[in-house]
């Protein structure tokens, strides 16, 4: 039994593709039932953010599993999936493994460190335990990759600091205006950059939003979706003092905003400070706007160099996170080696047990004059055969199961012997594992 | 008894700046509430100082440059912890209590004998003027601090270069507004001080207003704030100006308060001619 995962992340698809194959979190029933279903796929979990799709599936055929994996999020969102397999990536095995653990430690986010991915997978959990679609691996599986979170947030500090632009335009917006919460943001332009800052300035708890955009049927889409206002491109300037905060990423190939303006925007709110990311190459701001009194501005340069600065403190942190993953891949894969292992050792040793008390039972049958003490030798002796027989294969297999050919010899094993194993419970491997 | 309780407060602010200016580079929790009990404490003992020299003088300790420093000192602590509590800003008194631990330390350095005072002046004006001078002062040495921090950080988001104090500082508009309160407090005192002192200029020396330098520089100095106070309150003048004025108002307060003494010539409010001498 192997895991394997199939998905997509905004490491390797734009927003308008993750889009097309999230699944709505209300109706997750039915593509994990029909997840499930697909031939050799024994356990699934979907996890679908705004910045990734994956499905983890526990599966014996990796090769299979993976191709009825991306075959499955293509039929489900009827994409052709020679569209869609550009964009996917799959792991299986210790790299699976790796994948999740590094994706719930927030080491695989967009803001590396973000705290919400941890909820967003225990949430994909929750339904795919909902629906009985987990199995003994998988629940064993997430629930390591939890504490694996758990402990890189209590012994680094990844997820003390600002490491991405958005996440560094917030902190210095708390650093001018402190409390957010009664302050309005403008985007300017409506490029990718632009909402995902936006999202951020409203996770914080910003008032408004104030979208400005040379199509207003654009801007009105996006007002729509942030709860916020659509204002016309010709308004802008009779708007900006509304503003504290403007994102701007507009197309334009010249400024669009001059200190002069600003100046007079900065007037008319009596002098309350303004803060402006221009996130837009070329540049929409002119830079002379920051010279201006009680104004800030930041282009993208000025916040990767903040956000590079902040990364140089934050790679120690980032190694020691990764060698907990890898410390923890180690031992979760152990584990999941000796699932396979320990049914094996189970049947061979009954299957000697077996063997040895018919033998020894048809022998005593046709030996009554025997004496009780000679019957207790006998048993002794045979046990002591079947243990010394069994001594090395059983080593071997324990051996195989912290890491190596494990299938070639529970195979070569099962085969031997003929042995039929059923699926152990949970107990009987720490039970072995003395 | 009462000169240890002056060495007893003078010890509390000693130790709480050193608290502070660590907590300026380990800002642990535990550091700024311990720096704030011993400050409490060194404020608690030096207002019993004060209490207790008022009772053996007979009258209000703000008469020489030893009493009048430690009586600043004093005003400067109660009006941080006052800010300290309400802002929750233990960063501030990094800035504050080196200044309250300087004037303490000033102080201590001239005589802390009781002095003679004329007659003339031995009247309840002496404590409603000195005392209510003294607290503005004190509100525009808080102010003077929060706009320090002001420009330190200002120049940090300024310039795009965060430096080691930028996480540590609060943000600027907390800045700004500890500015304002400061001004719509201090501001109304220090009117009511230059009132005060005019009436009883009237009633011990016969005139409301002698264009002593004293007199003038504190007029100056009036200035200076009710130009920002208006420039506030009308074109929402705020950050990086009223930070600046601000300071200014401070050093040109430091100088009516303690220039004057230094200077040459005479002036009514010489600490030397307060006691017994000419009138």
């Amino acid at each position: 039994m192997n895991i394997i995962v199939v998905g997509l992340s905004h490491k390797t698809a734009s927003i308008d593709i993750r889009e097309k194959v999230a699944f709505a979190s209300n109706r997750m029933e039915r593509p994990l039932r029909d997840l499930v279903a697909l031939p050799d796929i024994s356990e699934g979990i979907i996890v679908s953010t705004c910045n990734r799709v994956e499905i983890y599936a526990a599966t014996h055929d990796m090769a299979g599993g993976i191709a009825r994996l991306k075959r499955f999020i293509a039929d489900y969102h009827n994409i052709p999936l020679d569209v869609l397999e550009p964009h996917l990536y799959s792991h299986h095995g210790e790299a699976a493994i790796r994948h999740l653990f590094r994706v719930a430690s927030s080491l695989d986010s967009m803001v590396v460190g973000e705290p919400q991915v941890l909820g967003q997978i225990k949430s994909a959990y929750g339904y795919a335990a909902e629906f009985k679609t987990s199995g003994i691996i998988l629940n064993r599986f997430l629930h390591k990759a939890f504490s694996v979170a758990k402990r890189v947030r209590t012994e680094t500090k990844i997820a003390s600091s600002a490491v991405s632009v958005s996440f560094a335009a917030v902190e210095l917006a708390k650093k001018i205006f402190g409390d957010l919460t009664d302050k309005t943001v403008m985007l300017v332009g409506a490029g990718e950059m632009c909402e995902l800052a936006a999202k951020y300035f409203l996770n914080s708890g910003v008032r408004g939003v104030m979208v400005a955009n040379r199509t207003f049927e654009r801007a009105e889409r996006l007002a729509e979706e942030f709860d916020g206002r659509a204002i016309r491109f010709e308004d802008l300037f009779d708007q900006l003092h509304k503003a504290d905060i403007i994102l701007s990423s507009t197309g334009a190939t010249h400024f669009i905003i001059g200190a002069k303006d600003v100046e007079e925007v900065i007037r008319r709110r009596r002098q309350k400070p303004m803060f402006f990311i221009d996130i837009a190459v070329p540049r929409d701001i002119d830079p002379k706007v920051n010279n201006v009194d009680n104004v800030y501005l930041y282009d993208m340069d000025d916040l990767q160099q903040l956000v590079a600065s902040n990364l140089e403190h934050r790679v120690e942190e980032a190694r020691k996170a990764e060698g907990i993953v890898e410390e923890e891949i180690g031992r979760f894969y152990s584990w999941l080696s000796m699932l396979e292992v320990t049914p094996t050792i189970v049947a061979l040793r009954s299957h000697f047990e077996d063997i040895r008390r018919t033998e020894l039972t048809k022998t005593l049958a046709n030996w009554k004059e025997l004496p009780p003490e000679d019957r207790k030798r006998l048993e002794v002796l045979t046990q002591a055969i079947t243990n010394k027989l069994l001594h090395t294969p059983t080593n071997l297999l324990k051996m195989t199961g912290q890491g190596g050919r494990t299938d070639l010899y529970v195979d070569a094993v099962r085969q031997l012997f003929d042995l039929e194993t059923a699926a152990p419970e949970e107990g009987e491997i720490g039970e072995l594992e003395e | 008894m009462n000169v240890f309780l002056f060495y007893i407060s003078l010890f509390f602010y000693f130790a709480a700046t050193v608290t502070y200016l660590v907590f300026l580079f380990k800002p642990k929790e535990i550091i700024g509430r311990a720096a704030h009990w011993i400050i409490a404490s060194g404020f608690i003992s030096h207002c019993a100082f004060t209490v207790w020299r008022y009772i053996e003088a007979g009258h209000t300790p703000i008469t020489n440059i030893h009493e009048s420093l430690s009586f600043f000192s004093l005003a400067v602590v109660g009006v941080f912890i006052a800010f300290e509590r309400k802002y929750h800003l233990f960063i501030l008194g990094s800035f504050v209590t080196p200044l309250a631990l300087l004037l303490i330390l000033a102080s201590s350095l001239y005589s802390s004998a009781i002095p003679q005072l004329s007659p003339a002046l031995k009247s309840n004006w002496l404590f409603v003027h000195t005392s209510l001078a003294f607290l503005s002062y004190a509100i525009f040495t808080v102010a003077f601090g929060a706009a320090i921090m002001y420009l330190i950080q200002e120049r940090f988001l300024k310039k795009k270069k965060l430096g080691p104090l930028y996480q540590k500082l609060p943000s600027l508009v907390i800045l700004d507004e500890i500015n304002y309160r400061c001004l719509t407090f201090g501001f109304p005192l220090l009117t009511i001080a230059i009132i005060t002192g005019a009436i009883w200029a009237e009633t011990a020396w016969g005139t409301y207003w002698n264009w002593d330098p004293k007199e003038t520089w504190s007029l100056v100095t009036w200035l200076i704030y009710a130009a920002l106070l208006h420039g506030r309150l009308t074109t929402g003048w705020r950050g990086r100006r009223a930070a600046l004025l601000s300071i200014v108002g401070f050093l040109v307060l430091l100088f009516t308060f303690l220039g004057i003494n230094l200077l040459p010539g005479e002036s009514l409010h010489s600490y030397d001619r307060l006691l017994g001498g000419k009138y």
